[in-house]
């Protein structure tokens, strides 16, 4: 990972993978291609951004490395610990919207995924208040979703998914909808999380300054059926903050990204 | 995050007050006309009975309305929470095979939409009286429930059902976590209907029953007073039955409310 020309592929007889695709497509009932065929392997500990336009099949893409929808063809691997029966077989999903039980607690949000796996009680709360704790939201353990705001919600959708401790977090466009004041201070948070947990990460999202400010690989798709279009390695000194942010560095980033996202709203849409 | 409920309170307490003591005023004004025309028209009490009388008439006959209000409010009860349960288990049953439900549906629709005064007397002759009057309660309060509770059960968020995938949930845990909580506002609606609508089911039954002795209910009471011209005690049978419909309803808004109160929106003031 230290190499960066090296392509994905080489990559992958190097470094340990989390999660590989290979020739996947995704063709809906109603004859819709929705996604490939899509080759794509991402490291364990990677960060990986996957942008690309509305409807280009991110989303079905991060649903088919999570099991919660099946390849139409093509391989989907995703690396386990051996020997370990992994509760949600050690994947963290993080939805659009925080998708949270709004007839519990939002300590009891955060235990579903162990009450589910059978943990006893009492360890779960532990575990799931330490999961608050970790994303800042140690005294709203009592409190119910409705009483969250917005970036709340979704610190709390994040602890759901980091209570079981997995291997890989998946997020789908999990900061669209919150302003951009909330979605910088929970950028700054879950790159500080990533750097403590070490998790491999997929993060699916249409902001461009986003995906570079988060992520050590971007990987943009084209418009439906999504594939790759460029795969662009974001270099920079660690662990980035606003710095980096405001720095030449970025804005050349986001220019060489937008660049390659160009033929995918230049051309004719498909909205 | 502890100050909700206070918060709710305080701007809503002047209307609310408004909203009890409106009604209040207007049927205290209604009852003042309605003794003034009967008493200056001296209409006799066997064609309208005066309020001062019918409300004499409640305490004079107590002992028997009691008893009659006694039997009805058993029946409501017997037919509505066999309507809840019945409902709740079919819509349940539905939602675990298609199969079922595309087969039962459309009788469960049959039954709610033949009325119920027209089946009564076949399932009178049919069944043991009793039996007949709370099936009659049964079948007009069940499909509420059962609607419902069919739509609260498809009502679940698509993502909080993939998240229980990936967490590979059981069926039971996702019935039991997921989708019977998601349903409860649903579930909760239907059974408030339902109430209402056991009582009249329950009304209709007796009344097409129409026996006499110490098990007759109160819309027995009414039918017998008619045939006997004792306006008042009709009068006074039909309050207790308005009365039971107001409590029940009462009843079931409050524990919809104590039992949603803390998530659903339906149960939550204007301000949070």
């Amino acid at each position: 990972m230290v190499e960066n020309k090296t392509s994905p592929s080489v990559e992958a007889s190097l470094t340990a993978l989390a999660v590989s695709l290979r020739g996947v497509t995704k063709v809906y009932d109603n004859g819709v291609v929705a996604l490939g065929p899509l080759d794509l392997a991402v490291g364990k500990g990677e960060f990986v951004s996957l942008l690309g336009p509305s409807g280009c099949g991110k989303s079905t893409a991060l649903r088919l490395v999570a099991g919660l929808s099946a390849a139409s063809s093509g391989t989907v691997r995703v690396a386990r610990h051996e020997g370990e029966v992994q509760i949600g077989h050690g994947i963290g999903f993080v939805f659009q919207e925080p998708t949270l039980m709004p007839w519990t607690s939002v300590r009891e949000n955060v235990r579903l995924p162990l009450k589910l796996g059978g943990i006893p009680k009492a360890e779960g709360r532990a575990r799931a208040d330490a999961a608050l704790a970790s994303v800042g939201l140690a005294d709203f353990a009592d409190a119910f979703p409705r009483e969250l705001s917005g970036g709340m919600k979704m610190r709390v959708s994040l602890a759901r998914a980091l209570v079981t401790d997995p291997d890989i977090l998946l997020m789908d466009e999990p900061f669209a909808a919150l302003d951009e004041i909330t979605r910088f201070r929970l950028n700054n948070d879950l790159l500080a999380l990533w750097r403590s947990l070490g998790k491999t990460v997929i993060f699916v999202t249409h902001s461009v300054f986003e995906s570079v400010y988060l992520s050590q690989r971007v990987v943009i798709m084209t418009a439906r059926p999504g594939r790759i279009q460029a795969d662009i390695r974001i270099e920079t000194v660690e662990p980035r903050g606003e710095e980096f942010r405001t720095s030449a560095a970025y804005s050349d980033y986001c220019r060489r990204v937008s660049a390659a996202l160009a033929p995918s709203y230049s051309g004719q849409s498909t909205l | 995050m502890n100050a909700q409920a206070p918060v709710i309170a305080k701007p809503a307490g002047a209307q609310s007050v408004v909203r009890f003591v409106l009604p209040i005023i207007v049927f205290a004004a209604g009852l003042a006309a309605w003794e003034l025309v009967v008493r200056i028209r001296e209409i006799p009490p066997y064609v309208l009975p005066a309020p001062s009388v019918i409300f004499l008439t409640l305490i004079k006959d107590w002992a028997v309305l009691s008893q009659s209000l006694a039997t009805t409010l058993l029946t409501t009860l017997e037919g509505f929470v066999a309507a809840s349960i019945g409902g709740i288990a079919l819509a349940l049953l539905f939602n675990q095979s298609k199969w079922v439900e595309y087969s039962l549906f459309p009788y469960a629709v049959v039954l709610q939409v033949t009325p119920v005064i027209a089946i009564a007397p076949l399932l009178l002759i049919y069944l043991e009286q009793q039996t007949a009057v709370v099936v009659c309660a049964f079948i007009v309060a069940f499909f509420p429930v059962l609607s419902n509770t069919t739509l609260g059960l498809n009502s679940v968020d698509r993502n909080l059902a993939g998240l229980f995938q990936l967490y590979g949930a059981s069926p039971p845990q996702i019935l039991r976590f997921l989708k019977l909580p998601a349903a409860l506002p649903y579930i909760l609606g239907g059974l408030r209907i339902a109430g209402g609508l056991s009582l009249i089911g329950a009304v209709v039954a007796e009344i097409a029953a129409g026996t006499a002795g110490a098990g007759s209910g109160l819309a027995y009471r009414i039918a017998e007073s008619g045939y006997r011209l004792n306006i008042p005690r009709m009068f006074a049978a039909l309050l207790l039955l308005s009365l039971a419909g107001i409590v029940i309803y009462g009843v079931l808004a409050v524990v919809s409310h104590l039992v949603l109160r803390r998530w659903h929106e339906s149960a939550l003031g204007k301000e949070s």
